[in-house]
């Protein structure tokens, strides 16, 4: 005897809204944190400064991190030597600006633009090459050793970092922006800095820039298949190597440019700047989900955003607040908040 | 009896029995061996040091963690001391409390940490111990009003501890409380030690060797994993701590310098890296050779440099500031080329 198959009525369900809600939270983070600093502030110029300075932070930090991040879902390989291209970025960029002083010294809007281009390629070229070296000499003897990656990465650290000390001599460097960047815009009764302007702009562009490459090309096709899963890209004939060299030699760049923009910034540059950041671009890559440039570019605006309105509303909190934010994120999330899919 | 007290880990290795009878021996009798204040400070230094890489390896090189937190761990016993001798007086009874305060602060600490990282991947807890002791280093440097800020604490600690308590001479020298807070530290840390020494050679430390070996198959055998390196991360967090505290009751001062700074943490990655990683007499050589060469190799740079003068470049590279320089360099080398260490080498031989 038989008996019937229990009965089932399979229906196409959409999503509940919770669940999508919770697709949606961390997009979601980035504006609500905003609202609850402007409730939190009450002054709605100081808010806007805040504000904007905030995202100028978080897109330079994000700048840095994104190459780290990329790097980790790539090849599986934690750089702790990023900083120093950071550091290194930060010294050749500033060098040339100071040298091309004739450029940055007039209120010509078309001179400095072109003295900020120059150092920045020029960073970027340095960073780019030395990030090659560095792949080549430090990084690949060690593939798929965690343990010996993150040493002999902090070695690589500390060797590049007294070079600059070699190179450079002991000193902080000080310097002043570009005639046309000093300065502010007044915006409904909010002093904005142009430089601030300038960086959000700037890594708006470059974050859409990165997407487009990595969504649209056959070149990010392949870095975002090869993250997902590698042997299967190996299989079908791409050489992942040269790509992670790409990957690699690219984050460096960036984090050289990140380097540049930072230094700006802050107006002076330490040997130690890069070492300070990696401790930012860390808790960023941690909270976005190792491997994820979406979660690094949201991770970095919460941490930017974050960092400002605590530094008004309570300053001795703001040393924490990171760590505070880093701690309640991987509660919620413990691998971060877009964690990357592996198939494996 | 020997046995007992090396938890039947031998050197195994007629070299390295050597050694480290000769490091024990120059230890021992440090005070009438080579009599001298500045001498004095390296023996103590080395005591402490073993003692605190020894517990950094218990994470490195037993279970596979990478931490930077370790200096974190250093300083809260350290400060612990400190601010137990600012507040409740000279006394033996602050010195206890500081102690006991520090390594406990420390074990739940690690736990936090531990129960935040260790769950997900074990990468996680490199870069978040990194992060946390970046803040608490900044931390401390900005409560000024409790820590004293970047000029640290200075306090006065028992009168039997001090240079000013004489107990009259022996072999020609006068024994003052200096010497017996020498034997203090170096007892204490001998005592530490073989604690560590009898963790790794218990069935607990050849869980965390089988971890760090392959974690995947030692959960399939039914170890929780998470829970060992938890609890070898807090294990090590107090051993750290009560070094620290050792370290602030023979200094009379903390410091963010001396206690918490990044620099601190790497010299302990090194001498783990030149020791060996893995085996605790790895520490003993490590901390030995390390610390001698700190002390005397950047007076011959300076000599090297100032000899150098006239060339380009050379000079500032053999500067004695850019003692790190040469430092990492070796870093690097030894994690290529010697991943097992002086030990592992000297071992490997017989």
């Amino acid at each position: 005897m038989t008996t019937a198959a229990p009965d089932h009525a399979p229906k196409y369900a959409q999503l509940s809204l919770a669940d999508r809600l919770g697709k949606a939270m961390p997009l979601l983070l980035v504006p609500l944190l905003v609202i609850f600093g402007f409730l939190s502030i009450g002054s709605t110029s100081s808010w806007l400064t805040l504000t904007v300075s905030g995202l100028a932070m978080g897109m330079m930090i994000f700048i840095m991190a994104s190459g780290l991040t990329l790097v980790f879902g790539l090849m599986d390989v934690i750089n702790f030597g990023h900083g120093a291209f950071i550091s290194v970025g930060a010294y050749v960029g500033i060098s040339a600006l100071l040298a091309l002083e004739s450029w940055t010294g007039v209120p010509s809007l078309l001179l400095n633009v072109s003295a900020v281009l120059a150092a920045v390629i020029a960073a970027m070229c340095v960073t780019g090459a030395l990030g090659w070296g560095f792949e080549r000499v430090i990084v690949r003897p060690v593939y798929g050793a965690h343990l010996k990656q993150i040493l002999v990465t902090v070695g690589g650290l500390i060797v590049i970092e007294q070079l600059i000390h070699v190179v450079w001599g002991p000193d902080e460097i000080f310097l002043t922006r570009p005639e046309m960047l000093k300065g502010a815009v007044t915006f409904a009764g909010a002093a904005i800095e142009k430089y601030r302007l300038l960086a959000v702009v700037f890594g708006l562009v470059l974050f859409v820039a990165m997407r487009l490459v990595l969504k649209r090309t056959k070149i990010g096709l392949i870095v975002r298949a090869g993250v997902q899963n590698g042997e299967m890209v190996e299989a079908l004939g791409y050489r992942l190597r040269l790509v992670f060299i790409g990957v690699f030699v690219a984050g460096s760049a960036l984090a050289g440019l990140g380097g540049v923009m930072w230094g700006l910034y802050q107006e002076v540059i330490t040997a130690g700047m890069g070492e300070e950041m990696m401790i930012l671009v860390f808790i960023v890559v941690i909270i976005g989900g190792l491997g994820s440039v979406e979660g690094a570019f949201i991770g970095a605006l919460l941490v930017g955003l974050l960092q400002n309105y605590v530094a008004f509303l309570e300053p001795k909190l703001a040393l924490i607040s990171n760590i505070a934010l880093m701690t309640a994120v991987l509660m919620w999330r413990p691998q971060g908040m877009m964690p990357v899919v592996k198939a494996k | 009896m020997l046995t007992n007290l090396l938890s039947g880990d031998h050197p195994r290795s007629l070299i390295l029995t050597l050694l480290l009878l000769a490091i024990l021996a120059a230890l021992a009798l440090a005070p009438f061996l080579f009599p001298g204040v500045r001498s004095l400070e390296t023996a103590a230094r080395i005591c402490i040091f073993i003692v605190l890489v020894a517990s950094y390896d218990l994470l490195l090189g037993y279970s596979g963690i990478v931490s930077f937190a370790h200096t974190m761990f250093f300083g809260l016993g350290a400060y612990g001391v400190a601010l137990a001798s600012t507040h409740m007086g000279r006394g033996f009874d602050a010195l206890i409390v500081g102690t006991l305060a520090g390594a406990v602060a420390a074990a739940i600490l690690a736990l936090l940490i531990g129960l935040f990282s260790l769950r997900v991947r074990a990468i996680f807890f490199a870069m978040i111990t990194l992060a946390v002791a970046s803040a608490v280093a900044v931390l401390v440097s900005q409560l000024s009003g409790l820590t004293g800020g970047e000029d640290g604490l200075n306090y006065s600690i028992p009168r039997e501890l001090t240079p000013a308590f004489k107990l009259g001479k022996l072999f020609g020298i006068s024994v003052t409380g200096k010497i017996l807070n020498y034997y203090l530290v170096f007892f204490a840390s001998l005592a530490l030690f073989l604690l560590l020494l009898r963790i790794v050679n218990s069935p607990f430390g050849r869980v965390l060797k089988a971890i760090r070996e392959n974690d995947f198959r030692a959960e399939a055998i039914g170890y929780r994993v998470v829970l060992y390196r938890t609890l070898a991360t807090c294990l090590s967090a107090a051993v750290a701590a009560l070094a620290g505290s050792l370290f602030a009751i023979w200094l009379r001062y903390v410091g963010p310098a001396t206690t918490l700074s990044f620099e601190i943490m790497l010299d302990i990655l090194l001498m783990v890296v030149i020791g060996g990683m893995g085996t605790m007499y790895g520490a003993v050589i490590g901390t030995t050779i390390f610390v001698l060469a700190q002390n005397y190799l950047q007076n011959l740079m300076g000599v090297a440099a100032s000899a150098t003068e006239g060339l380009p470049l050379i000079p500032q590279l053999l500067d004695p500031d850019r003692w790190l320089l040469w430092l990492g360099v070796l870093f690097i080398l030894s994690v290529y080329f010697f991943p097992t260490g002086i030990v592992g080498r000297l071992r490997a031989e017989d």
